[in-house]
């Protein structure tokens, strides 16, 4: 089958490689449809999640057709049209227990590694590098999936796969980022990144009932996704002093929660995105903390920051001293994203909201390298989410 | 881990390359391996070392096989390695000793094991891992302990390649969170403690073998399937050098 993998930093290669057989008796084999590229996935081809390996397929969002079902599936039949999540998840442990589906216990090989790591390990993810078990990605024609009983979820209406298929990561994502910021009436939402994350934390944060969401980018097509579709407010970081538009946009209050859909990548100016370029190239400091330090300081007293945006290892300079004189609250980390999946499904059926409307380029397997590439640029390339089609 | 040294300065005499780890007589033991240039005097010096070993064993499988207290045991042993690790399983008490005292399943998740034969109801048993370049290593166990439903204890039988005594645990878990299983395991590695010192910078240390075969009985107890990817496809590897995972593969294995 063809496969999109990786093989180093901004080297992607579409290759032939064999296909996915049963490997474990609760797997399943899915013959991919529609499988999309993540922001998740540019940390990958920007090289900066460690544990890959050359070769590795990608790929975490992905459906299809349920082609070949290893011997304890019992609810999945050959036929079935699936999303399947991002995370994988046993369905059996503690953690799967208590809808805590992204830190499952069970799925990850590589467990007492991150274990050492983190001081704990969480479920295995599809494409993610060795940290998080090595899977295979579904950017590909074939992907293998196990415990397929527990975590995909049947899709049986019409609708087309663009409308289903962000249920996987994105969409849920959003979502819960929104539902970490605990939201009451007359609350005003600021949400760092215009990206498909960013997109569909305001478009949840409004479907949870906030009053206002201001959404804060600098690439323009993004910006006007988020006001024109999700009816945010906008603010362009790139030309405006971001706190004290909040503050001035609040009424001297600040935003009610904070959400950064941006993550480990932040972009920014000036000395302060200086500081964290040159101590990342130098591996003193893992991840770019910039939007998390301007969350912290925006926020409201008592307010919460919501953290979807990926964060892999040390950040710098946080005002820590900020987040605990305002008493804030954080909430954070992977998706939990089979909690999410039917009562997104219902939205969608109900019409509440069609997802495809964050997807700007279509292509197929081979478009790959140039669609990760312009992705990964975003300014002027106009694209704000691609999928592909395998077959 | 915690080594001990010994104090006629048996480090000295032989330096191990490598590590590999088994599982002793009912659950774990590493030894060295001995390669290359000093294989010879490195096996004999083992050899003395293990024969050392013996007389402090009593002690140390008394002290492992005390029920109420396997966590604190102090092994007073001048010679050898200690290691202990511990995970929690969503499973009754009662469900998990059975399924560990019938010591055929122990090669279902511990990696290096290949077989376990039971006689005499479990009190001896003999053992066979996979050794250094493939060879086989086999060893007889006694099982010194046996509290139904709380703890397994053994040692190896004097003769054998792999000279270790150990313990395992079972202890409910508070609010019903299952069950807590420990791993207690004291052995003296025939490569001697350099050898066990140099695994440790290497990252293959004891407690990391430990850790990844509970790991694997946890998924296997409550998932019913074992994580893995093993025979998945990836695209062409890279011709020379070990690979991310590989890497990753090897510091957990
Ligand atoms: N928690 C999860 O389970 C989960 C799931 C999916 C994605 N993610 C993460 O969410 C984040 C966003 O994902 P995405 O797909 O939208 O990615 P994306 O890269 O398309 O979007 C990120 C956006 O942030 C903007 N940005 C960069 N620096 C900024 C700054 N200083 N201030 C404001 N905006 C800034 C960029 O211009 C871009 O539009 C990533 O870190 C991704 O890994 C997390
Ligand atoms: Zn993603
Ligand atoms: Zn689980």
């Amino acid at each position: 089958m063809r496969a999109v993998c990786w093989y180093g930093s901004g080297d992607i290669r579409v290759e032939t490689v064999k296909d996915p057989g049963i490997l474990n008796p609760n797997d399943a084999i899915v013959k991919v449809t529609l499988t999309a590229i993540c922001g998740s996935d540019l940390h990958l081809y920007n090289g900066f999640i460690p544990g890959m390996e050359r070769g590795d397929i990608l790929g975490h969002e992905f459906m299809g057709e349920v082609v070949e079902v290893g011997e304890k599936v019992q609810k999945l039949k050959r036929g079935d049209r699936v999303v399947v999540p991002f995370t994988i998840c046993c369905g059996r442990c503690l953690y799967c227990h208590n809808n805590l589906w992204s830190l499952c216990d069970n799925t990850n090989p590589s467990a007492p590694l991150l274990d050492t790591m983190y001081g704990g390990s969480g479920a295995a993810l599809y494409g993610y590098s060795h940290l998080y078990g090595g899977y295979a990605g579904g950017q590909a024609e074939y992907v293998r999936v196990p415990f397929a009983d527990v975590a995909p979820i049947k899709i049986e209406s019409d609708l087309t796969d663009e409308q289903v298929l962000f249920l996987s990561d994105i969409f849920p994502t959003g979502y819960m980022a929104a539902e970490n910021c605990n939201i009451k009436p007359g609350d005003t939402v600021a949400v760092w990144g215009c990206g498909p994350v960013g997109q569909f934390a305001i478009r949840s944060a409004y479907l949870l009932g906030a009053e206002r969401v201001i959404a804060i980018d600098s690439v323009p097509e993004r910006l006007r996704m988020a006001k024109l579709v999700s009816k945010a407010d906008v603010v362009d970081y790139s030309s405006r002093d971001v706190l004290e538009e909040l503050k001035d946009m609040t009424g001297g209050r600040g935003p009610d929660a904070c959400i950064d859909a941006v993550g480990m990548e932040a972009h920014g100016h000036g000395l302060e995105y200086a500081y964290d370029r040159t101590k990342q190239a130098l591996m003193l400091e893992t991840d770019r903390p910039q939007v998390l330090r301007r969350a912290i300081m925006a926020c409201r007293k008592g307010g919460t920051v919501s953290i979807p945006g990926v964060y892999g290892g040390f950040i710098d300079k946080v005002p820590m001293g900020a987040a605990f004189a305002k008493g804030l609250t954080f909430r954070m980390g992977q998706t939990h994203v089979p909690s999410y999946l039917g009562p997104l499904l219902q939205r969608i059926e109900n019409r509440e909201i069609d997802p495809s409307f964050v997807i700007s380029h279509r292509t197929n397997l081979e478009g790959a390298p140039h669609a990760y590439q312009m992705f990964n640029e975003r300014n002027g390339t106009g694209c704000t989410k691609v999928v592909m089609r395998p077959n | 881990m915690q080594i001990v040294w010994n104090q006629s300065g048996a480090p000295n005499v032989h330096p191990a390359e490598r590590w590999l780890s088994l599982l002793g007589g009912g659950a774990l033991a590493i030894y060295g391996i001995s390669k290359g240039r000093h294989g010879v005097g490195r096996t004999i010096a083992g050899l003395v070392i293990m024969k050392r070993g013996v007389t402090g064993h009593c002690e140390a499988y008394q002290a492992l096989g005390i029920r109420t207290a396997p966590s604190n045991a102090t092994i007073p042993y001048e010679l050898g390695v200690r290691a202990r690790a511990a995970i929690t399983v969503s499973e009754s008490r009662e469900k998990i000793y059975q399924f560990w005292r019938e010591l055929q399943n122990l090669p279902r998740f511990m990696q290096h094991l290949q077989s376990v034969e039971p006689r005499e109801g479990g009190k001896y048993s003999t053992w066979v891992a996979q050794g250094p370049a493939g060879k086989e290593v086999r060893w007889e166990a006694e099982m010194i302990n046996d509290i139904p439903n709380e703890l397994i204890a053994w040692k190896s039988l004097p003769g054998s390649d792999v000279d270790s005594a150990g313990s395992v645990s079972f202890k409910d878990a508070p609010g019903g969170r299952g069950t807590e299983i420990r791993v207690e395991l004291q052995y003296n590695p025939p490569g001697g403690v350099v050898g066990a010192y140099i695994a440790k910078l290497f990252g293959r240390e004891p407690e990391q073998e430990i850790r990844g075969d509970l790991t694997r009985l946890k998924q296997y107890l409550e998932a019913g399937e074992i994580a893995t990817t093993e025979g998945q496809p990836a695209g062409e590897l890279p011709k020379q050098g070990r690979t991310a995972g590989q890497i990753v593969r090897e510091a957990i294995a």
